[in-house]
């Protein structure tokens, strides 16, 4: 998990402004403040998340992402960040084009559907996946959307969205070359950075 | 971590204290009082640093009695469920200074005391107050407590204006705002409910044009069907429904008879308007109902909330409860979104409760945990080595 963290910081701008989608227990606002000095705030449904958030003295703002984010002005960020969620959003491409209208960069981490564990967990076992990483079963999930790497690519060609980096992750393939020769195959977990 | 539920533990037995402020305060309206009287408790000790006060603020109808009892009385203060050892507000931790604001009717300079003037009661002639005046006022006691500055400044409703008001007027003067239930000004239906009590008192002809006192009446009938209208409209139809129903008090609608038919809800407005009018005065209500209306954070600030929190240094906790009509989570969410644009630090929590605007009063465990984390956070704070204070 921290492994995209560490990619995050990379791309995140010394004291800029983040605003984290889904931010959960604040982790990675608290250490994007404790490194870069960020002025940060999350926005989280979850009460217990949220009151982690209030403990560790993450700001943390109480809204639910698929109500819209009509409340946030247009590049009031300069990085809004998204880790782990937009297969949860209900549409999540306009979700996305919001990250980019209020944003100027915006940095997404997201499950990959082609990686070859889940893939051969649905051509063998003839079952949807239940993996560490998507450890529901398909009537509980919140994860109401599954995509891979490539659809990815697609819709931020077909949105005309600019990929600044890509980064993928995956525990068992460290190998960077498998990684760039198929990413979708052995991409676990894709963290994009993007603009428009 | 705080204690998972509130515990039983009070402060204990409190006593009030009466300050004499000798500076002249000079209130918005351009009048003086050149002196005024504070009524005030204290509960928890003040640290040697003097960094760990809290300030109280009341709302419309509250006193300075918020937490423990008074000697051979059975009823705690307003706010005992949230201020007390080991609770949200710990008292253990903080030095909590609970006042009753001038303008109000428990003992400070207001509408019931001598004008030194004219030797007479203010009655009606008490001049007009804004939310700034109570800054003002409690600014004052500030520093005849000997506090530079607050930990944090706390209030719900018109106690959540107040510590606004005071991020504003004294930025470098408090470290933390919690502003619960609350708004940066009130809307036109809010306003509509406060002149509809205002024109209920006046109605009322004992109310002697705010001169009752004088002639030894108080518009009791007239003050009472204020406050039903209020307590309404601090309650939710959901909660309303869920506690008295269409169930009788007296009578049988079945029964065909003349008899006398009552509503549980009829004889329970009836109570708590009469139990209000007997403890609270007319033109107080009047005088703080107008305050409340005339509120507008960022009137000064070309209007622009924004513009209004930029000169704020102190963080925030800003809560709402979902089903409170009166101070509508919406308007706390402005106030978030103004603190999030004006880069302040801000959590803002949307409390599931049914009990309307009266919630911010009562037991509720996610409103008891968020407020316990934010303060413990704080009382950790005053105690780092280097920072604190600043």
């Amino acid at each position: 998990m921290n492994q995209d963290f560490d990619i995050i910081h990379d791309w995140i701008t010394p004291s800029t402004r983040v605003l984290d989608l889904g931010c959960g227990d604040g982790a990675l606002l608290l250490s994007l403040q404790q490194k870069h000095n960020i002025l940060g705030y999350g926005l989280e449904v979850d009460p217990q998340a949220i009151n982690q958030c209030i403990a560790r003295g993450v700001n943390v703002i109480e809204q639910d992402l698929n109500k819209g984010l009509t409340n946030f002005a247009d590049g009031s960020f300069d990085t809004v960040v998204m880790t782990q969620a937009l297969q949860a959003m209900r549409l999540p491409h306009l979700v996305l084009d919001e990250m980019l209208r209020i944003g100027r960069e915006c940095i997404i981490t997201f499950p990959n559907f082609g990686y070859w564990r889940t893939r051969a967990y649905l051509n063998f076992r003839g079952r949807m996946p239940v993996t560490k990483q998507l450890a529901y079963q398909w009537y509980d999930t919140p994860n109401i959307h599954f995509f891979t790497y490539a659809d990815f690519e697609t819709l931020c060609v077909e949105r005309n969205i600019n990929i600044l980096h890509r980064q993928c992750i995956a525990e068992h393939f460290p190998d960077t070359k498998l990684k760039s020769l198929w990413p979708n195959l052995f991409t676990q977990t894709a963290v994009y950075h993007l603009s428009r | 971590m705080l204690s998972d539920s509130p515990t039983d533990q009070s402060i204990g037995i409190v006593t009030s204290q009466t300050v004499n402020i000798k500076q002249p305060l000079k209130l918005a309206c351009g009048l003086v009082l050149e002196t005024h009287n504070l009524v005030y408790e204290t509960y928890g000790e003040l640290n040697s640093l003097k960094s760990n006060g809290i300030l109280l603020c009341h709302a419309l109808s509250g006193d300075h009695h918020a937490a423990g009892f008074y000697a051979g009385d059975s009823k705690p203060g307003w706010w005992d469920h949230y201020v007390g050892p080991g609770k949200p507000i710990d008292t253990d931790k903080f030095f909590v200074v609970s006042l009753n604001n001038i303008g109000s009717c428990f003992g400070s300079t207001g509408p019931t005391s001598i004008n030194p003037d004219t030797g007479k009661l203010w009655g009606a002639d008490f001049p007009s107050l804004r939310a700034r005046d109570w800054v003002e006022s409690q600014k004052m006691l500030m520093e005849h407590l000997g506090i530079d500055c607050w930990a944090t400044v706390i209030g719900g409703s018109l106690g959540g204006m107040q510590a606004m008001r005071w991020s504003l007027e004294y930025p470098d003067k408090l470290l933390n705002a919690v502003v619960i239930a609350s708004s940066m000004k009130l809307t036109a239906q809010n306003i509509a409910f406060n002149e509809i009590a205002r024109r209920a008192i006046k109605s009322d002809p004992d109310f002697c044009d705010g001169h009752y006192l004088e002639q030894n009446k108080a518009p009791l009938r007239g003050l009472a069907l204020a406050r039903m209208i209020g307590h309404v409209t601090y309650l939710s139809d959901e909660l309303m429904g869920q506690k008295f129903g269409r169930q009788l008090r007296i009578g049988d609608l079945i029964d065909k008879s003349n008899d006398p038919i009552e509503f549980q809800i009829e004889s329970y407005l009836n109570y708590q308007g009469d139990k209000f009018s007997d403890s609270f005065d007319a033109n107080s209500y009047i005088l703080i109902t107008k305050m409340l209306d005339y509120f507008d954070l960022s009137r000064e600030y070309n209007n622009d909330p924004v513009a209004a929190f930029a000169h704020a240094q102190c963080d925030f906790l800003v809560m709402a409860f979902s089903s409170d009509w009166r101070f509508a989570p919406q308007r706390s969410r402005e106030i978030a979104d103004a603190l999030m644009s004006a880069g302040k630090s801000v959590s803002y929590v949307e409390i599931e409760s049914d009990k309307g605007h009266d919630a911010f009063l009562l037991p509720n465990d996610r409103y008891e945990q968020a407020l316990g984390s934010y303060l413990s956070r704080v009382a950790d704070g005053l105690n780092a080595p280097l920072g604190d204070g600043q």
